[in-house]
């Protein structure tokens, strides 16, 4: 049965993750993304944008939500490097699969496993750099659970997530490297409702250095907008560290999503 | 500026632990008085029951109950609720949904309802879901069954 996917209460899904999964910006979460409850199919896509000092990334994605058990994603990453003038891309198709539970309503959170399997198309850069593959795929583990009241009378949102990962920023500088070749890395994000249309909240995800070039964990603060179950936008100010050796990228994400 | 806002962030979560743990001394009735008492869950079941009407979805599911047994049931179940004066003597949770064979979606969309229902009657955000969390323990005994 197909039906239009309304089940879910507002801003529970979270947003679009950068890799193209449901979940906040940079973490993927637990929950699927699109409003889909048991017997819904949810259709979801965004776009995105993040600019920092010497980095632009443009980032298109989508996500089908099968009975709020299954769902399938992708994206497609340009990673413009302005200082030498060159775009990287790669492409990543999502799999995950909720285990247990229901983020609002189950005892324990809701638990979700998932795979990102990454191809990068322009690989010269990465090699160049020590890497040593152009594919890699990422395993991880998602609890989530929203909490209903709990900051004085405001629902408070976590997710941590354990990702198993060969690579470097995201795979836009390949995987592995002479420093490593595969690792576990947490992530954490942590959210409060104003109201049910909009949420403040933060991230941390910690990375690898297997290119030996410094590469920084990841940080966020965000607001995420819900007009109504079918868009999304997000606000993000980032904290990316070094990126290829090149220090304090800093500045601005938007991103926008539609779900039906 | 991130490190700034988690300052701040940690500063607040501080202040709004203090007031609320001050203030959630084992039972407090102070739920049911920031609801408007009696007076308030009357006024919200009443809104409650406009909103199930107009919705096709969840109406049906009404079909056999009498407006006035629902109505009365609930504001007495719901100022139980809120550590109100009150006692619920009705049947089950059980009971009264043993058959219906509710599921998520419909499930969700009367929370939808009992939401907006208390926007209707100006409950604020906080006391919301203060209320939600409340009727959230009772789901395994309304859905599937």
């Amino acid at each position: 049965m197909l039906s239009f996917a309304n089940g879910k209460l507002l801003a529970t899904p979270g947003v679009s993750q950068v890799e193209g999964s449901g979940g906040g910006g940079l973490v993927p979460w637990a929950q699927l993304a699109g409003y889909a409850t048991e017997d819904e199919i949810a259709f979801s896509a965004f776009c995105s944008q993040a600019n920092v000092k010497d980095f632009q990334l443009n980032n298109c994605g989508g996500q089908v939500n099968f009975y709020d058990r299954l769902e399938f994603s992708f994206a497609k990453q340009n990673l413009q490097v302005d200082p030498l003038s060159l775009t990287l891309s790669q492409e990543i198709l999502g799999l995950k699969v909720r285990l247990y539970g229901d983020l609002v309503y189950s005892t324990w959170p809701q638990l979700s496993v998932g795979i990102q399997h990454k191809s990068l198309s322009t690989a010269d850069v990465a090699f160049s750099l020590g890497a040593q593959d152009d594919t890699g795929t990422d395993i991880y583990l998602a609890a989530s659970k929203l909490h209903l009241g709990l900051l004085a009378g405001y629902n408070v949102l976590w997710n941590a997530t354990a990702r198993y990962t060969k690579a470097n920023e995201m795979g836009l500088l390949g995987f592995g490297g002479p420093q490593g070749n595969g690792a576990l890395q947490t992530e954490m994000s942590v959210l409060v409702l104003l109201n049910k249309h909009l949420a403040v909240g933060t991230e941390y995800r910690h990375k690898p250095d297997n290119l030996g070039l410094g590469e920084d964990d990841w940080q966020d603060i965000f607001v995420a907008w819900f007009p109504n179950k079918h868009l999304n936008v997000t606000l993000a100010y980032l904290d990316l560290g070094t990126i290829a050796a090149l220090t304090d990228q800093k500045g601005w994400y938007l991103s926008l999503s539609g779900s039906y | 500026m991130i490190k700034y806002v988690y300052g701040l962030l940690i500063v607040l979560v501080l202040q709004l632990c203090l007031g609320c743990s001050s203030k959630n001394v084992a039972q407090s009735d102070q739920l049911y008085y920031d609801i408007g008492a009696h007076q308030g869950i009357e006024k919200l079941v009443d809104a409650f029951v406009q909103r199930i009407v107009k919705d096709k979805a969840i109406l049906p599911y009404f079909a056999k109950s009498s407006v006035k047994h629902f109505k009365q049931g609930f504001i007495n179940h719901l100022c139980g609720v809120v550590n109100g004066p009150c006692k619920y003597n009705g049947d089950s949770m059980i009971d009264i949904h043993t058959g219906m064979n509710i599921n998520e979606a419909d499930f969700n969309r009367v929370v939808e309802l009992l939401i907006e229902a208390m926007e209707d009657v100006d409950i604020s955000y906080q006391s919301q879901n203060k209320i939600l969390v409340k009727l959230a323990v009772l789901r395994p005994e309304i859905i599937k069954i």
